[in-house]
């Protein structure tokens, strides 16, 4: 099908062409289909430039992988012949004469002396013809990316020979990126037209596409030279680039809010993830756990190894790596609360420093096992990229979907504690042991849960990190004081608190950073929270009741 | 309760006091008049409001509404705890409360009556009136014989005696005490209720108590707090036949 | 049973450890300078320079320590931000000896620090005018941690923070103080800090002998903010802040502001540790922004709890032991190092509630046939 469409674009094309072009040979136009092995042989042997035209445009409408080759080697000029047996080739030059490749069979002949090929020749009339035409089979391959590049290098030099193998291709192309560059490619070259009329139109049609290029164009029309004369002479054409460079500023501060907006939710997600799981172990359970950056390193390292286990499945290895995450770290913790904590409940201050020194000896062991530098953790193609929302928004996709994650393990969680049997039970214990403990909940099990669940949170985060960061020994403390930060001001035991002071820091942080830059960007939030916690010691969205005592 | 009988005794005087915490009322249009050298019991049932209404006097808490009035026109809800308790106000939690790793002595030493800042604290030294005051209430809560011993060596019953006679040297002029028998023995609640008798009338004494023998001993007027406002008030007795306060501690 | 003259003698009455630790000090202040200075280099009795800087070292976060234990021994106030105040007086300190460098720096820019040429500054900035002056920059070393923690510990304690949360945000305030200092623009050297020194007061700070006199003015530092803390928390005023430490309500309810007692001894404390810092500076050489790490200060209170909290004399026994094993560790076995630091934070809470001091203590009250509590036994001698 898609061949088929091509084969019709290029007629058009080729009609096109054939008009703008002088004279040619109808019978050999339509007359019959050559084969590449036949169009080769006849480039060789034909003399006139009208002959070759006729030869190249067939052999842009034929289908065989060999043509671009061909094509790109015959305006390079390195498509040559063998004197003796008229064999087609391409050469490579070597120092000591040519190296030849056959064009049909791909065999390679070996050096050989200059002498005994010749260049098949082509004047400036074919590097035209062969640029255009290679244009067009790049703007209609199969691959997008190809597709696109093509068509941006046609942006960079606008010609009015190209109006008509654009406006062709504009007609059968379906991607909107491929489309942009195309339309503005035809705009700019319209704009650089004699006739005002259709710099107007070409002014209307760019004012659809919106980017920064185009707005850069527009500016550059309104520019005067030092004696006073505009770029552009015409006044009416003046005025509605004005017009249509107002609208795209506009636009443009519009769109670069909503960019801040998707950074800082993705910030924010990256600060929930962190969080949540502190908010489990600090919120529910009120122990103060400061290995929890190192059960997220736990669970970026197991993303690490999953990825070595199984070279081969790199686009799935985050899918598994998200449950091994889950389970390494959890199991760490389960082992930290049965071995540490558990001796400390009610001592928080105590919980603090042990959980430090425990944090200690993981970022040591990590150190021990896997070397002290940082590991590469490998991103999926499909976790790459970004998604083109319109000239002035482009959204990578690792934090679009870090942002859907972080909503779906948030969701997970609350559902677990609020749904679930356990959950139940981890409320329960966390609200009245003693009670708790007489209705046969075995609460020591409980406990240990809780924390293992809070820190397999923090290993799934550790997965999503690992996309964003450098996965190495002190990636858990890069986030531990962030993530305080997050529950202490969301308010401690509040999910939906965790989740807002995640989301309104990382927004706050992107939006403060323009104007202060990173760093300091950071400083003005940590002091902003430091005063807000005198404010409001227990956060913004605190428990209130009797029952909440010191 | 409608306020019928304000006089100048008055020593505390709270009118249409309510707190609510997320919705729920924990205090309701709480009234309470209490005279100068008067001892109140104030009964109820769990969550009627009990603490919170001593949270609000000590300044713990503030109303949402309503007014506190201390002695003849001080503002109870414009100060903090440190301050309130200067003005002449004690207080006894349900819990005890000593300071477990000073001597009994050294506790007392911090409750008595005197300068409070921290500069005196640095340069402060003992009277020798306050040390035999110190001495005297050591006695009075019958713990003489441990002057020198850790608080936290004391037993549940102790500390609470302790606390009370941390109040008792603070010498306020109301005394806000919290379940003072809880974890005694029968002998030991005795005591207490006879040693907070002796010292009604020189202060004025607000008891809040589950136990009805207690109440009983204390022998004085009764106030029945029922989610979070007055229901009832007059001796144990009279009380204690009033069929809206028999619903409410037996229905349901 | 109260000591309100400050008289060394009747202070240290009842603290044995405490009489032990200042014979010490006053001895290894005398004695070192001379085993250093006055006994030829081949006598075994000699001490060599590179001992009197690494012990002089050890004694500047002793002090630290001490200023911890006074705020967490007594007042139950976990700050997690110490190295910050220790930083702040070492960086007072820090510029009063760059300005000293004059123009021997490598620029040699009579007015201008090194890092500030290399960064194209044509004049110094505004807050360090003053540092050329010996006595200001003292003044500065003892003021701005003071005017920090006054600021910090007000606005906390009086929003009654108290707790972990202290904890938390007083780890936020010292690393956004790290984020500050590694900024170039802050004009504190950034990353590099602030390096090499060339001389004190006119007296090179290569010499044998500067760094002795430093050894022993740290020694004798250490001695009276010893005596200081241990007068403090004799006096009454030491009374309430274990009161507030044991029962914060109970110490409010009976009438004394407790934020008021807490921003006094916040304050005296962040004093102590600038102090330590100023000392610290000229003896290791170089300041620079890691000391505000929340690692570093974390570390503080594990010396405290190694050694035992709530004695004073304990959290000086930590800082030593720990630093000597962090010294010999890091250099025999490095990669050992952060597991027993490690170790010991969990071994000392879990197993050494009273750290190092409250095993002698309980292995003396163990050969002791007297049953009464040890505990007990001195607070009668105080009384």
């Amino acid at each position: 099908m898609r061949y088929y469409l091509k084969t019709l674009a290029f007629m058009c094309l080729a009609l096109i062409g054939l008009c703008s072009q002088v004279s040619f040979s109808q019978e050999q136009n339509f007359a019959q289909t050559l084969t590449f092995d036949q169009i080769t042989e006849q480039l060789i042997t034909a003399k006139q430039t009208k002959q070759k035209t006729l030869l190249i445009e067939q052999l842009a409408a034929i289908d065989d992988e060999r043509k671009q080759l061909l094509l790109e080697d015959l305006q390079q000029g390195s498509f040559y012949y063998r004197k003796e047996d008229k064999r087609p080739v391409y050469i490579t030059r070597e120092e000591s004469g040519y190296a030849l490749t056959d064009v049909l069979s791909g065999e390679a002949y070996g050096v050989v002396k200059k002498t005994t090929v010749r260049k098949v020749s082509i004047n400036n009339t074919l590097r035209k013809q062969l640029r255009t035409v290679l244009a067009w089979v790049s703007l209609s391959d199969e691959d997008v990316d190809i597709r696109l590049g093509a068509a941006t290098e046609l942006l960079k030099s606008p010609d009015s020979a190209n109006i008509e193998l654009i406006k062709s291709v504009l007609a059968e192309e379906k991607n909107p990126a491929v489309k942009v560059v195309l339309q503005q490619t035809l705009a700019v070259i319209y704009l650089a037209s004699e006739v005002e009329s259709e710099r107007l139109v070409a002014i209307a049609d760019l004012e659809e596409i919106q980017n920064k290029e185009v707005m850069q164009i527009l500016a550059n029309m309104l520019e005067q030279n030092e004696a006073g004369e505009f770029s552009e002479p015409s006044e009416k054409v003046r005025a509605a680039a004005e017009s249509a460079l107002n609208g795209m500023r506009s636009e443009e501060k519009f769109y670069s809010v909503v960019e801040n907006l998707f950074f800082g939710l993705s910030l924010g997600s990256v600060l929930l993830l962190a969080a949540v799981g502190l908010a489990i172990t600090f919120g529910v359970m009120g122990v103060i756990n400061m290995a929890h950056g190192e059960m997220i390193m736990l669970g970026a390292y197991t993303t690490y190894v999953i990825q070595i286990l199984m070279p081969n499945y790199i686009e799935m290895s985050l899918l598994i790596a998200i449950p091994a995450a889950f389970l390494v770290s959890g199991m760490f913790g389960i082992i930290i609360e049965r071995t540490v904590i558990r001796h400390l409940y009610g001592r928080p201050l105590e919980t603090l420093l042990a959980t430090f020194g425990i944090s200690l000896v993981l970022q040591q062991m990590v150190r021990s096992v896997f070397s002290p530098l940082n590991k590469t953790v490998i991103t999926p193609e499909w976790m790459s990229g970004s998604m083109q929302i319109n000239g002035f928004l482009s959204l990578t996709n690792n934090r679009f979907y870090i942002i859907i994650f972080s909503l779906i393990v948030l969701l997970g969680l609350i559902f677990l504690l609020k749904k679930t049997f356990i959950g139940l039970q981890m409320r329960a214990v966390t609200q009245n042991r003693a009670m708790a403990n007489s209705m046969g909940i075995r609460s020591n099990w409980v406990d240990a849960l809780t924390f293992g669940l809070g820190s397999g949170i923090a290993g799934i985060a550790g997965v999503a990190l690992s996309q964003l960061t450098n996965v190495g020994p002190n990636l858990g403390q890069a986030y531990i004081i962030d993530s305080f930060m997050v529950v202490v001001f969301g308010g401690v035991g509040n999910l939906f608190g965790t989740f807002f002071a995640a989301m309104s820091l990382g927004v706050a942080n992107k939006f403060i950073e323009p104007m202060a830059g990173a760093v300091l960007g950071k400083i003005i939030v940590l002091v902003f929270i430091i005063l807000f916690i005198q404010w409001r010691p227990r956060g913004l969205f605190a428990l209130k009741g009797r029952f909440v005592e010191d | 309760m409608t306020v019928s009988h304000i006089n100048d005794d008055a020593i505390l005087y709270v009118n249409g006091v309510s707190k609510s915490f997320d919705g729920f009322k924990a205090l309701n249009n709480l009234s309470l008049i209490l005279n100068k050298g008067e001892m109140r019991a104030i009964i109820g049932p769990n969550g009627a409001g009990k603490t919170t209404m001593m949270d609000v006097i000590t300044g713990k808490l503030r109303p949402d509404t309503g007014e506190v009035i201390f002695g003849d026109n001080i503002d109870l809800t414009k100060y903090d705890e440190a301050e309130i308790a200067n003005l002449g106000i004690g207080r006894k939690f349900q819990k005890p409360t000593v300071i477990e790793s000073l001597t009994l002595f050294e506790n007392l030493e911090l409750a008595i009556a005197g300068h409070r800042s921290v500069f005196q604290a640095l340069f402060h030294k003992l009277s020798g009136e306050q040390t035999d005051r110190i001495d005297e209430v050591l006695d009075l809560v019958a713990l003489p014989t441990r002057r020198n011993e850790l608080a936290g060596a004391l037993s549940h019953g102790q500390k609470q005696w302790l606390e009370i006679g941390m109040l008792l040297v603070q010498n306020p002029e109301l005394l806000l005490v919290d379940e003072p028998a809880a974890g005694m023995t029968d002998a030991e609640t005795e005591t207490t209720a006879e040693l907070l008798k002796s010292i009604t009338g020189k202060h004025s004494v607000v008891v809040v108590e589950h136990d009805m023998d207690f109440i009983k001993a204390l022998d004085t007027t009764v106030s029945v707090l029922h989610e979070g406002s007055t229901l009832a008030e007059g001796r144990l007795e009279d009380v204690q036949n009033n069929e809206r306060v028999i619903e409410v501690y037996l229905g349901r | 049973m109260t000591n309100t003259a400050f008289n060394p003698r009747s202070l240290l009455a009842s603290d044995v450890g405490g009489r032990r630790l200042l014979m010490v000090l006053l001895a290894i202040a005398i004695f070192v300078p001379i085993l250093n200075l006055a006994v030829p280099e081949s006598s075994v009795f000699h001490v060599s320079t590179y001992t009197v800087s690494l012990v002089g070292k050890y004694l500047c976060l002793a002090l630290l320590a001490l200023a911890v234990d006074l705020i967490w021994g007594y007042c139950g106030i976990l700050s997690l931000g110490h190295g910050a105040f220790f930083a702040l007086g070492g960086y007072a300190m820090g510029m009063y000896l760059m300005r000293q460098i004059g123009d021997r720096g490598v620029y040699g820019n009579p007015e201008l620090p090194d890092f500030m040429v290399f960064l194209n500054w044509q004049e110094l900035p505004w807050y360090w005018s003053g540092f050329e002056s010996f006595g200001f920059a003292m003044l500065m070393v003892l003021l701005v941690p003071g005017i920090l923690a006054f600021i910090f510990g007000l606005l906390a304690f009086r929003s009654r923070v108290t707790g972990v949360y202290f904890s938390i945000i007083s780890q936020a305030l010292t690393y956004a103080l790290l984020l500050a200092f590694f900024r170039n623009d802050m004009g504190f050297g950034g990353n590099n800090g602030l390096t090499d020194f060339k001389d004190i007061l006119g007296f090179s700070l290569q010499s044998d002998a500067t760094r002795a006199t430093l050894f022993s003015l740290t020694a004798i530092a250490l001695l009276l903010s010893y005596l200081l803390c241990r007068w403090i928390v004799d006096t009454k005023l030491g009374r309430v802040l274990i009161a507030i430490r044991d029962a914060e309500s109970r110490t409010r309810f009976t009438g004394y502001k407790v934020e008021y007692f807490k921003v006094f001894v916040f304050v005296l404390s962040a004093m102590i540790a600038g102090v330590a810092g100023a000392l610290y500076v000229p003896q290791v050489g170089i300041i620079n922004p890691g000391e505000f790490s929340p690692l570093n200060s974390i570390e503080i209170v594990v010396w405290v709890a190694i050694g035992g909290r709530g004695t004073l004399y304990g959290a000086v026994l930590g800082a030593l032991l720990v630093n000597y094993a962090k010294t010999y560790f890091t250099g025999a076995m490095p990669e050992v190092w952060l597991f027993m630091l490690g170790g010991l934070f969990v071994i000392s809470t879990i197993y050494l509630p009273k750290g190092v001091v409250g095993v002698f203590q309980k292995f003396k009250s163990k050969v002791a046939v007297e049953p009464d509590d040890p505990s007990i036994q001195s607070k009668e001698a105080a009384s």
